[in-house]
């Protein structure tokens, strides 16, 4: 009998299915790779499984028991299933032996007996094979000395299922060596593993079964050993598109903006994310280009650096056939380049402010007298031609931004842009946590840009919007560009393979 | 088209959200007047209204900082810095030039000075404004009692007092000079461009930066705001007592951040206004004479004060969180 067998789950959020009869089903010593597009339900179904959420309905038992489906994340820790997340649950300043005890430390007359702390971590450590000192701080310790830190602090609590969320994102080729190495000890010790990834390949190399996922719905589920990387990607992709496919129009113009060779090393100029190697290419005017690629591929990175909000390494962004150089967002914009950012609310809304506010900021300049008083009357006619032109929905542009759905606020956070008349547009997740109708309006405001001449970029980690909307697709992989492709008769399996490098590029 | 004219439940929270404060001020005048008809004459006001305008000024500066999110603890210090600087200036050099004019000047200058290398300061080294502004505060403070040695500098001629005592039609200069500042304030922040750039800083640093907006020059323009209008009011209160002491300005930071938190300011940033901060600032006025006219000790008035301003933004989060719910 299995270790956890879930089925039936069911969770549904304002607006959209996640999930929609779900089932997983884990043996004992089981690493199970669980897969899925971006948005296919994996972080939810985790997330029911680790105790953060609720479903709504659905059948869990674990251990040959049923789990009650309101259990909090420390009952599911306790039952013996624990998670590891992408962003650690490590306290910084605390040294790893703290953190493996936090808050079931060994007492003795009340207070921490340190010396039995010290020996029980050590003794764990040792058993997994890992070499950690148990007085390290963890905040001296790399991305992959926190990572087994987690899993050391997980054998601590009896783990006998470990859930973990994309755990070589932020790893290099020889620590995610040395954590399978970890995982097969695991697996020694009877201990299951659910591993959520996007690299197929480490799923071919350390995985035992794996489950599809495909848009909150079960696919398919076997054993590792008896599929090839190219089958399970078949198996992730290959639904329905749901996006309007961009009518045809005139063809592109003169290349308006063209970037060669653009390369930055993570940790140079205080850059996180993505090391991004000899990134070029162009976009026309009229033209809508997308950006393929998993998350933390470095479309963002990119994107962040065109528009000044970074700093780059090495390479050259030409816009017009002339050297650009930008050190700030300032500059970009006055050069002609805006963004919409990834996230709406961190970094694009002004939230307890108004929609007028927020809509006309980075237009006052040209809506003030003298460039100093704004004029009121001129700015509420921006506002409100915009709210017809987007179909923006509105009480009255006094109020806060907060207060509209998301696919309104990004709507201003569109109008912004476009007031500003750029030559360049670049979105990046422009239709993320939006509603399927504002999609639609969202890339016909897109099109119609593209239409009066701007150069559009559009990021998206949803291939069916990348392949709906986009004129040219460039795909890419841990920060290089794997492909660029005309968008005529690509199919999806084509992308994802350039995307997750199972075949050559 | 026929609107149809829909009636709306009354919005209790949202009314006492921006009422409240200017109701409460009026109950405390109420109160005070019943309890001494004094109160009310105009030779109180009057001096209620020059006690408030001294900190008032600084309070309309502090707005502005406490806008992007930042806070200055160095003003008290500045204002008696600037003031005993302009003073020694006065005594020692400029002779021929009208005493007034010299410490104006002067006065202004340094708080000018002095809050650009604050903001400089927060922007280029990246330390916290808290942090380089309560060493601010330790470092003007020293620098005023070296200057003389810690003692007072007297004898400025009527020229120089008439700023802190003379009237304008009736009115008090440092009265006329709040008003003034209070709607330049109003003006900037409401009707320009940069009072919408320091709204936009507090509001969302990175969304402001992404909109293309200097965050750290507008940062640094703030301090230098509120450092000008300490020195202003430097120049103000040693006008109006006649001389400039070392230890002038003491506490002047809490009662001008509490008068701009108690008009409805967040220390997050992004929402606040200059009226608010004037019926703050009236409030604090209000409240500290009308406890001395009711013989409350001075003891008892701190305690009463620092009750209000933990009271008032305890309200403002309970109102915020039910918006819309009552």
């Amino acid at each position: 009998m299995a270790l956890l067998d879930i089925a039936d789950i069911t969770k549904r959020f304002p607006g959209v299915i996640a999930l929609d009869g779900a089932r997983l089903s884990v043996e004992a010593g089981e690493v199970h790779a669980l897969l899925g597009e971006n948005g296919a339900g994996k972080s939810t179904l985790l997330k029911i499984l680790s105790g953060a959420q609720p479903c709504d309905s659905g059948r869990l038992s674990f251990a040959g028991a049923e789990l009650d489906a309101r259990d909090t994340p420390v009952r599911r820790q306790d039952a013996g299933i624990v998670t590891i997340y992408q962003e650690f649950n490590l306290q910084p300043f605390l040294t790893v032996a703290e953190n493996m005890y936090l808050g079931r430390e060994p007492l003795r007359l009340g207070l921490i007996d340190w010396a039995r702390l010290r020996r029980d971590a050590r003794a764990v450590l040792d058993s997994l094979g890992l070499d950690l000192d148990p007085d390290t701080e963890v905040r001296r310790l790399s991305v992959a000395e926190q990572q087994m830190v987690e899993i050391a602090r997980a054998m601590t609590l009896n783990a006998r299922l470990i859930i973990m969320d994309e755990p070589t994102a932020a790893l290099s080729n020889r620590e995610v060596d040395i954590l399978h190495r970890i995982i097969r000890t695991l697996k020694d010790r009877n201990v299951a593993v659910i591993y959520v990834t996007h690299r197929l390949r480490e799923v071919k190399a350390v995985c035992d079964g794996y489950t599809v996922l495909r848009d909150g719905r079960f696919v398919a589920s076997g054993r590792v050993a008896d599929i090839e990387i190219d089958g399970m990607v078949r198996l992730m992709v290959g639904r329905d598109v749901e996006f309007l496919k961009r009518p045809s129009h005139k063809a592109a113009g003169e290349v308006v903006l063209k970037l060669e060779g653009i390369g930055r090393k993570r940790g140079s100029n205080e850059a996180r994310g993505t090391t991004l190697t000899d990134i070029g290419f162009e976009v026309r005017s009229g033209e809508i280009v997308g950006l393929a690629g998993l998350v933390g591929a470095g479309r963002t990175e990119l994107a962040r650096i065109v528009f000044g909000a970074e700093g780059k390494d090495s390479g050259t962004i030409w816009l017009d056939g002339k050297a650009l150089k930008v050190t700030s967002p300032c500059d970009a914009l006055a050069a002609g380049i805006a963004l919409v950012p990834e996230d709406r609310k961190q970094q694009g809304c002004f939230l307890g402010h108004s929609i007028r506010h927020n809509l006309s900021l980075p237009s006052l300049r040209r809506l003030s007298r003298w460039g100093v008083f704004v004029d009121e009357g001129a700015e509420k006619r921006l506002v409100e031609d915009y709210r017809r032109k987007l179909n923006i929905k509105m009480a009255n542009d006094g109020v806060a931004i907060g207060t509209l759905s998301g696919g309104n606020q990004q709507k201003v956070l569109l109008a912004r842009c476009m007031a500003l008349s750029p030559k360049v547009l670049i979105v990046d997740e422009p239709t993320r946590g939006i509603d399927v109708g504002a999609k639609a309006d969202v890339h016909q405001v897109l099109f119609d840009l593209a239409a009066t001449g701007v150069a559009v970029i559009v990021i998206s980690s949803e291939l069916p919007e990348v392949m709906a909307v986009s004129d040219r697709i460039v795909v890419f992989r841990e920060g290089r560009v794997t492909g660029v492709l005309e968008n005529n008769g690509v199919d999806e399996e084509t992308l994802m393979g350039l995307m997750t490098s199972s075949v050559a590029a | 088209m026929n609107a149809i004219s829909e009636k709306r439940p009354f919005d209790t929270v949202g009314f006492l959200r921006t009422w409240g404060t200017t109701l409460f001020l009026l109950l405390l005048v109420a109160v005070f007047a019943s309890q001494n008809p004094r109160f009310l004459s105009l030779r109180n006001a009057t001096n209620i209204l020059t006690e408030v305008s001294i900190y008032g000024v600084i309070a309309v500066g502090m707005t502005f900082v406490i806008l992007t999110a930042g806070v200055d603890l160095a003003v008290g210090s500045l204002l008696a810095f600037a003031s005993i600087a302009a003073a020694w200036t006065v005594q020692h050099l400029a002779p021929g030039v009208p005493q007034w004019l010299v410490a104006l000047s002067v006065a202004s200058a340094i708080g000018l000075g002095a809050g650009f290398l604050h903001g400089k300061a927060i922007t280029l080294l990246n330390v916290p404004a808290f942090i380089v502004t309560l060493g601010g505060m330790t470092v003007w403070r020293g620098a005023t009692l070296i200057l003389n040695d810690g003692g007072p500098i007297a004898g400025f001629d009527d020229g120089y007092r008439w700023w802190g005592t003379g009237a304008i039609m009736g009115v008090p200069v440092p009265v006329v000079i709040f008003a003034v500042v209070a709607l330049i304030g109003h003006v900037t922040l409401r009707h320009t461009r940069y009072g919408r750039q320091v709204y936009a800083v507090g509001g969302n640093a990175e969304a402001a930066r992404l909109s293309g907006i200097d965050v750290r020059a507008v940062i640094v323009s703030v301090y230098a705001i509120v450092g000008f209008l300490a020195g202003l009011s430097g120049f103000l209160l040693s006008a109006r007592l006649g001389s400039s002491e070392a230890v002038a300005g003491g506490n002047y930071e809490l009662r001008v951040i509490a008068s701009v938190v108690i008009g409805g300011a967040s220390l997050a940033g992004g929402s606040g206004s200059i009226r608010g901060t004037l019926i703050g600032a009236l409030l604090i006025g209000v409240l500290s004479n009308g406890l001395v006219i009711m013989h409350v000790s001075s003891y008892f008035q701190q305690v009463v004060i620092g009750l209000i301003i933990v009271a008032a933004v305890a309200f403002d989060s309970y109102t915020k969180s039910h918006r819309g719910k009552v």
